[in-house]
């Protein structure tokens, strides 16, 4: 008996508490620092016992390889990719967002529900059709299916359209009366005050895009073309050997950028995963 | 004059109205539309065609052959066995890393959103820090720690007095492994969407508890808990999903699969159909499959949770 109430005790001793977020954090960032370390080391050591941290040996022999072997090129492809995509889908979402947040239109209900629910529809039953698609519209092997289907997206939407719909209908008054058209208005007044909405989003959409592996994986074919998670796995060998240290060199260079930015954003991040959560 | 002949005929009232409604409203139109034209090109169309596609043979070029249910029957016979391992792994696959995952999650979050540990943006920050990981990044490095020779979780366990693990040579191990991976990618979303349940329950509620004398562990299980219920269902859907779905992860840390196909998951399986054996049909119809087996779990996971107690 008593020692069952000195568990539960201990169990809520804070001791344990931080013990358990310590272990968590602890198995959270191993991989990062692995990462980190193996793409140092000369291939000896990779796998030595007991394992190095930091290598006395160091070698950039890894990044060296990568670099040859088309690495820059496809951070380049990734940031660009990335980068487009993000600004178009900004735009169009909160375009949308405005008209559904501050407009009473016929249909406004039936059509937000339309949208909601065009949320529903998973990503394997599009994949094969949508490939055909891109197929008979010439934009295989190009970037077209990785910006312009997602540009308009319902959950970028649903977003924009609960964060502008706090924004003051007499602002949007006041600008119509200066003369603004309705574009003008969204343009002028409206899109600037979202700027924190929009980074919160626009944070997601970056990285959804950056880490994306599938889709890319259908549409592009050639290797000067891919994004750097098909560059990856397109370093595959056979099983049996693997290019353990090349590829740690890689994961370094498409992780490390995520992670400063994610740094720098940390709020913005999860704010904007909540949305969805709660609000929804 | 003309509120005379209106006054007669209410429908046209109605219809005037509504029209200058619309044209009134007409820039919302434009707003909006992007995203309807993009979904109707983009997403019904696909949609659409995938069903036509599911009832015939396509091989990508040439000519499409009508086969009516032949798709479908064929999953029911003898060539639909890894259609079916693949669905039974995403079972296996969820009972394996959800439940621990969900609690887990919701632990961490109450730790965190309790006043009794400091440093809250640094352990969120640290634990959410895999989520914007590539999963192929985070693949290929834990195939580099699981190795059974050498690899650092091996060293790991040696070094405390632990037998070593076959982790990707086994078949069950292999799971283990894939399950690991996929909890250290999102076990920090989940913790997030925890913590913004937490939000909406009001403190003055658990502190009522602890003061009529309940401990801390009766209030997480019978207040905290339930109270989270909406966002648990939510959280465990995705996760149903996610267990089929799982794609970057078993292309790299598994080879698609190995051993012996313990670790397909359905999603990896219709792309191999798709893309490697260039039968399109088929895979439109498993797609079609998979969409309404997920589809049925999730709606079968709401009324088992959602039902009052």
């Amino acid at each position: 008996m008593t020692s069952l109430l000195k568990w539960v005790r201990l169990i809520g001793s804070r001791t344990t508490l931080y013990g358990l977020l310590i272990l968590t954090s602890v198995f959270m960032i191993l991989p990062f620092i692995w990462m980190l370390s193996t793409s140092f080391k000369p291939e000896y050591e990779i796998f030595a016992q007991p394992p190095i941290l930091v290598s006395r040996n160091m070698s950039l022999d890894g990044y060296r390889y990568i670099i040859n072997n088309g690495a820059i090129r496809a951070l380049w492809n990734t940031v660009f990719v990335s980068s487009t995509f993000t600004v178009f889908s900004l735009f169009f979402c909160a375009l949308g967002g405005y008209g559904f947040a501050k407009y009473r239109f016929p249909g406004r209900g039936p059509l937000f529900a339309f949208l909601l629910g065009t949320m529903i529809i998973p990503g394997a039953v599009t994949m094969v059709p949508s490939y055909i698609l891109m197929l008979k519209l010439g934009w295989i092997d190009s970037y077209y299916p990785l910006i312009v289907p997602g540009a308009a997206n319902a959950f970028g939407i649903f977003f924009m359209r609960q964060y502008i719909s706090t924004i003051s209908d007499e602002l949007l008054d006041a600008a119509r009366i200066d003369g603004c058209s309705e574009f003008a208005t969204f343009w002028r007044v409206v899109f600037p005050i979202c700027a924190p909405g929009l980074i919160t989003l626009g944070l997601l959409y970056f990285m959804g895009s950056w880490n994306e592996y599938l889709w890319p994986l259908i549409i592009l074919k050639t290797p000067a073309k891919f994004t750097l998670p098909l560059l990856m796995t397109s370093m595959q060998g056979p099983p049996g050997y693997s290019a353990y240290r090349e590829w740690m060199a890689l994961a370094v260079v498409s992780v490390v950028p995520l992670l400063i930015i994610f740094v720098v954003f940390q709020r913005r991040f999860t704010e904007g995963i909540t949305a969805g959560a709660v609000r929804g | 004059m003309a509120r005379e002949t209106t006054a007669r005929d209410p429908l046209k009232i109605r219809r005037k109205g509504l029209w200058r409604e619309i044209v009134g409203n007409r820039w919302a139109y434009v707003f909006i539309s992007p995203f309807y034209i993009l979904f109707f090109v983009f997403g019904l169309f696909p949609v659409l065609f995938s069903v036509f596609l599911s009832f015939h043979t396509w091989k990508g070029l040439g000519p499409m052959e009508f086969v009516g249910l032949k798709n479908f029957a064929h999953l029911f016979g003898p060539g639909g066995k890894v259609f079916w391992e693949s669905i039974r792994n995403g079972v296996l696959l969820f009972f394996m890393y959800v439940p621990l995952m969900t609690f887990l999650a919701i632990v961490l979050a109450v730790v965190l959103n309790s006043k009794l540990v400091r440093f809250f943006q640094g352990f969120r920050t640290m634990i959410y820090a895999p989520r914007v990981t590539s999963m192929v990044a985070a693949g290929f490095t834990f195939r580099l720690m699981l190795e059974a020779q050498g690899g650092l979780f091996n060293l790991i366990l040696a070094a405390v007095g632990l037998p070593e693990a076959p982790w990707l040579e086994h078949v069950w191990w292999a799971r283990v492994s894939l399950c690991l991976l996929v909890v250290w990618g999102w076990l920090g979303q989940n913790m997030v969407y925890m913590l913004a349940g937490l939000q909406t329950i009001p403190q003055e509620l658990t502190e009522a508890a602890l003061i009529d004398g309940a401990s801390p562990v009766q209030a997480f299980f019978r207040i905290t808990i339930p109270l989270l219920r909406p966002v648990i269902i939510f959280a465990v859907i995705l996760s149903t999903m996610g267990s089929f779905g799982l794609f970057a992860e078993v292309m790299t840390l598994t080879w698609g699969g190995r051993p012996m196909r313990a670790t397909l998951t359905t999603l990896v399986h219709i792309y191999g159909v798709a893309f490697g054996n260039y039968r399109f049909g088929r895979a439109s119809a498993q797609a079609y499959v998979y969409f309404a087996i997920v589809f049925v779990l999730s709606l079968l996971q709401v009324r088992y949770f959602g039902r009052e107690e």
